[in-house]
């Protein structure tokens, strides 16, 4: 049902080298089978009614209506959820379909199951709720239901010669992966039922599951269908359940495949942020102090936002070494659409707001942006604000030389309108075109943090079949695009030295990876995998892999790998080893600013990273790109727009992203400092080039226009109509 | 949904005059999204893609006539001489497989205040051929043709057949702000058009009002106070911008502010009118 990562290749494609994607023709040329292609004979479909409503009552729900279609095989609510009626990845907040009362526009009330998918969503129109509309909580400001408070102290000095103070905000960014959620349901002869299902995280989706079904764990089997993207949104439920009761219902498989716009419903978005920072320095700008309070909208449930609370917290002041701190992170629940887990997990936002305090202080200091980073950076024997030591390499310094010492693009501009802003709509031909120059700096955790019991299991099977040595992978880590079924086949070869390797379809057969997220699957799966190599070949007993194979049969082992363990941060002081691992990623950004229209090119990113060990350098060079990308999208143009509790622009139509003319070109250099806890010294990569970007876009565009730009994504009037006299949220530096 | 297909000029006709309810549907670029976005629900669909002809353009007593199934693909590439400013604003649409199929008839025919043809078609006095099967052709001015938001001068009965448009006589150009570089629907445009010839010059306005429209006042400006042999005198210049940004009324949505808009409609009047001033006195002088 679900073809994957199938590869029989020679040389070259062992760790460290580009090895090729089982999946890359496949998904260029349009052949690759997302879960949104899956198909079974007799399967029906399932659609969800939703809310229109960011807070109401439900006074009744009239499904009469729905029933009468012809066509229209079940129509289910809460009343018919089997087991337990909540769900939620951090606390079981979430009701599967709604329960008296709805908490934001587009939670799920109902389901309808017909033999066409339009004759379902007909039938879903058809069915009429009683909605007594209450007033909704829409500004976090005004929130009185915290999720988490997380408080960082450190020190007791807070004053200093020099002060700079910023209020900075962050809209709402959607992870806006391609492939929308989609999953099969096939009930089972044993009770049981099995989900086909695009997600970051089988075994976790699976615990959420299994209570709302009634059913034991061994009842509810998922196998990973092809994902088109996650980046966070797919760690949260969206229709696993709905599809499952719906198939236990009717005793038949059952399709669910959200449209787009029910996409922009059907997930968790990024945090939006509003953060107000003191900065305090002496004169030649070394940090004395950093305060900060940092308000994060989680929406109607909780999903992962604690855990986002906790980065946004622990890393909360950025890569530098500051000896008094004040941090107080806070989450809280409105009636806007849910926030969980998105690329960079609570670092993000205040790495934007931190960087922009930097560059403040740079100037009040006459430093460059480059200095007043170099004389705070962090290094390996550096305490992060939670007192965690920094134990393995953080070249931070250096890495800033590094990239100052880049060469800078040549301009401005060429006469080919593409490399102007606004590009071949012709907005400019020179006129009003000034450039700026940004850095950006940023520093992630890799693999869960604060106590989590995080660890990945691997099965790794030797055989030979027709004569040939042969290995299989089988892990549940989900493969989302970022390359993880190509590196566990290097590993295997690698380890082994066997060419021949199959990396088995992910399911819950075998025991949990974890989640494909916080950039740790290399990391932990990576670890799982090499472990259950090392153990095969201890069984080779000192022979050829061929030759051990004739001896002994087929030898197969399974292992689990934990990383270090963590620790809860201190409630009152912030305090503990909370991380595990640390990554850094360091951006500088040129861009083409229209001044009059607030237009922007972005000429060139450069970017230097650790990544410890590269282990697919094509890979590791897509992420870094991929990352940097989505970065820009948040700088200027990547929001979800909500107003009252409602979205405005479900669509990628008004939900932009960046196109291959809005990104630009890349120079890269990829450091390889080993961190010696980790597998091959490897260090997440996926994340840190996502905090980076953002940062150094915005201060590009303040260089280049002479604005304060205190908002993320920039938006053209906030440029235009400030230098137009006219008003604006700029203030003017 | 019932799906019509018919292959020549007077089935479609018929079709329409018997089934005036059906949506016309040429590249689907704009209906399609409507339907999957389940905005409309026609009863039926009217495919043209089968009518050969509307994919043709050809020179007709002077005008170059462009079938409404043109693809902008076409146009970028056949007509940039004749029909600068369209040719502009056709690049400017979508991506490379919307420009395969999206048309200037489709753009007409959803007459969204945001489509990329009409400020051009506008500026350059474009006229739009309209048929009944039961009261035949109807020649209608691109300036009679835009009544509303997504509502234009066409009847229940009336398919577009192609549109008119003179051969440029002096230098066009088209201009649009999109929050990103490529495949993006306007936040607002603007187009102008040198007619040396008659001393004037035409203007259109897209995404800055209920309708694309001309900035009349500020083209009266030009027709009275411009030397066409001079310099441009910045300080018309700049009140030629004003009256273009005076022109708007705009809202605000999602892709942009109103006083935006107005603000981005009189920057890109004084560039390209600065632009096609250049380009005329370069025409002169050579």
């Amino acid at each position: 049902m679900t073809e994957t990562a199938s590869t029989t290749t020679t040389a070259g494609q062992g760790v460290g080298e580009s090895a090729r994607r089982p999946d890359a023709v496949l998904k260029v040329t349009g052949e690759f089978a997302y879960a949104s292609d899956l198909w079974l004979d007799g399967m029906v479909w399932g659609v969800t009614l939703r809310s229109p409503h960011p807070s109401a009552w439900i006074r009744s729900i009239d499904v009469g209506p729905a029933l009468k279609i012809d066509g229209v095989l079940a129509v289910l609510t809460h009343e018919d959820v089997p087991g337990v009626k909540f769900f939620g990845l951090d606390r079981r907040d979430q009701p599967v379909l709604a329960i008296d009362q709805v908490r934001y526009q587009g939670e799920p009330v109902a389901l309808v199951a017909a033999d066409h998918p339009e004759t379902a969503r007909r039938a879903a129109a058809a069915i009429v709720v009683d909605y007594e509309v209450r007033a909704a909580v829409t500004d976090p400001r005004q929130a009185t239901d915290v999720v988490r408070h997380q408080p960082v102290r450190r020190g007791d000095t807070f004053e200093a010669e020099v002060v700079v103070t910023g209020e900075y905000e962050v809209g709402m960014q959607d992870q806006a992966f391609l492939g929308p959620e989609s999953g099969l349901a096939v009930p089972a002869e044993d009770g049981g039922v099995d989900l086909y299902i695009a997600t970051q995280w089988l075994h976790v989706d699976r615990d959420q599951l299994a209570p709302c079904l009634g059913l034991p764990h061994d009842k509810v089997r998922l196998t990973l269908s092809g994902v088109g993207g996650a980046f966070g949104a797919r760690e949260d439920l969206s229709m696993q359940v709905h599809a499952c009761m719906l198939a236990l219902r009717l005793n038949r498989p059952v399709k669910i495949v959200y449209g787009r716009e029910e996409s922009f419903f059907g997930h968790v978005h990024r945090h939006p942020a509003l953060m107000r920072y003191e900065h305090g320095a002496t004169r030649d700008g070394r940090l004395v102090y950093v305060k900060a309070d940092i308000l994060l909208d989680g929406g109607a449930y909780c999903s992962s936002s604690p855990a986002v609370v906790g980065n946004a917290a622990s890393l909360g002041v950025g890569p530098y070494e500051v000896p008094n701190v004040r941090v107080d992170a806070t989450g809280v629940y409105t009636n806007n659409p849910p926030c969980g887990a998105m690329r960079g997990f609570g670092a993000v936002q205040a790495c934007y707001a931190y960087e922009s305090q930097m560059d403040r202080l740079a100037e009040a200091c006459g430093l460059s942006p480059v200095e007043i980073r170099v004389r705070n950076a962090v290094s390996q024997g550096s305490r992060l604000i939670t007192g965690q030591l920094i134990d393995a390499p953080a070249p931070l310094a250096g890495m800033l030389r590094d990239l100052e010492s880049m060469p800078l693009p040549e301009g401005p501009p060429a006469t080919d309108l593409r490399a102007l802003p606004g590009g071949v709509s012709q907005t400019t031909r020179g006129e009003a075109v000034r450039r700026g120059v940004g850095y950006g700096v940023g520093i992630k955790n890799i693999c869960f943090s604060e106590g989590f019991d995080d660890y990945s299991t691997a099965r790794v099977r030797a055989e030979l079949v027709g004569g040939e040595p042969h290995v299989t992978v089988h892990t549940a880590a989900a493969e989302v695009g970022q390359g993880l079924v190509t590196l566990q086949a290097q590993i295997a070869r690698t380890e082994l030295g066997i060419a021949n390797v199959t990396v088995a379809t992910a399911d819950t057969a075998v025991g949990s990876a974890g989640s494909s997220s916080a950039s740790r699957q290399s990391y932990v799966t990576g670890g799982a995998v090499r472990a259950a190599c090392e153990a095969v070949r201890k069984r080779f007993d000192g022979l050829p892999a061929r030759e051990a194979l004739e001896r002994f049969g087929p030898i197969e082992e399974t292992r689990e790998y934990r990383h270090r363990p963590t620790y809860p941060m201190d409630p009152v002081t912030g305090q503990g080893d909370s991380h595990t691992q640390l990554a850094l990623c360091v951006h500088r950004a040129v861009v083409d600013v229209d001044v009059e229209l607030g237009l922007v090119k972005v000429v060139e990113l450069a970017a230097v990273q650790d990544v410890g060990r590269v282990l697919n350098p094509q890979a590791l060079e897509g992420q870094i790109h991929g990352g940097s990308a989505q970065g820009l999208g948040l700088a200027l143009m990547e929001e979800i727009q909500v107003r009252d509790g409602l979205v405005l622009n479900p669509s990628f139509t008004d939900y932009l992203i960046p196109t291959i003319l809005d990104m630009p070109p890349m120079q890269t250099k990829i450091l390889e400092n080993p961190d010696p806890a980790a597998p091959y010294g490897l260090r997440g990569a996926g994340e840190p080039p996502t905090l980076s970007s953002t940062p150094a876009i915005a201060a590009a565009v303040r260089a280049a226009t002479g604005l304060r730009l205190t908002r993320v994504p920039i938006r053209p009037e906030d440029i235009a109509l400030f230098n137009n006299g006219e008003v604006s949220d700029g203030k003017r530096t | 949904m019932d799906f019509l297909r018919p292959t020549t000029w007077e089935e479609a006709l018929a079709a329409k005059a018997d089934r005036p309810e059906a949506v016309p549907i040429q590249g689907g670029t704009d209906v399609m999204v409507e339907l999957n976005f389940d905005v409309r629900r026609p009863a039926a669909l009217l495919d043209l893609g089968q009518v050969a002809e509307l994919r043709a353009w050809g020179m007709v007593g002077g005008f170059c006539r462009v079938g409404a199934g043109v693809p902008y693909t076409t146009i970028i590439e056949e007509l940039g001489g004749p029909l600068p400013g369209l040719a502009q604003a056709s690049r400017t649409v979508g991506s490379p497989q919307i420009r395969n199929r999206g048309s200037v008839g489709g753009n007409l025919g959803a007459a969204s205040p945001a489509g990329d043809s009409h400020p051009p078609l506008l500026a350059a006095d474009a006229v739009v051929e309209v048929e009944s099967r039961d009261r035949g052709v109807r020649m209608v001015p691109a300036t009679a043709f835009y009544l509303g938001v997504k509502r234009s001068a066409l009847e229940p009965d009336e398919l577009i057949r192609a549109v008119h448009v003179r051969p440029a006589t002096g230098p066009q150009y088209f201009s649009k702000v999109g929050t990103r570089n490529a495949m993006v629907i306007a936040v607002c445009s603007f187009a102008i058009a040198l007619h040396p010839g008659e001393r004037r010059v035409g203007t259109g306005l897209g995404s800055a009002a209920p309708t694309p429209r001309r900035a009349y006042e500020a083209e009266e400006l030009l027709a009275r106070e411009l030397d066409w042999q001079a310099p441009l005198d910045p300080a018309l210049l700049r009140r030629f911008g004003e009256l273009c940004a005076a022109a708007a009324a705009p809202i605000d949505d999602v892709r942009g502010t109103a006083a935006y808009r107005v603000h981005a409609i009189g920057v890109m009047a004084r560039r390209t009118l600065t632009w096609a001033w250049n380009d005329h006195l370069g025409r002169r002088a050579a």
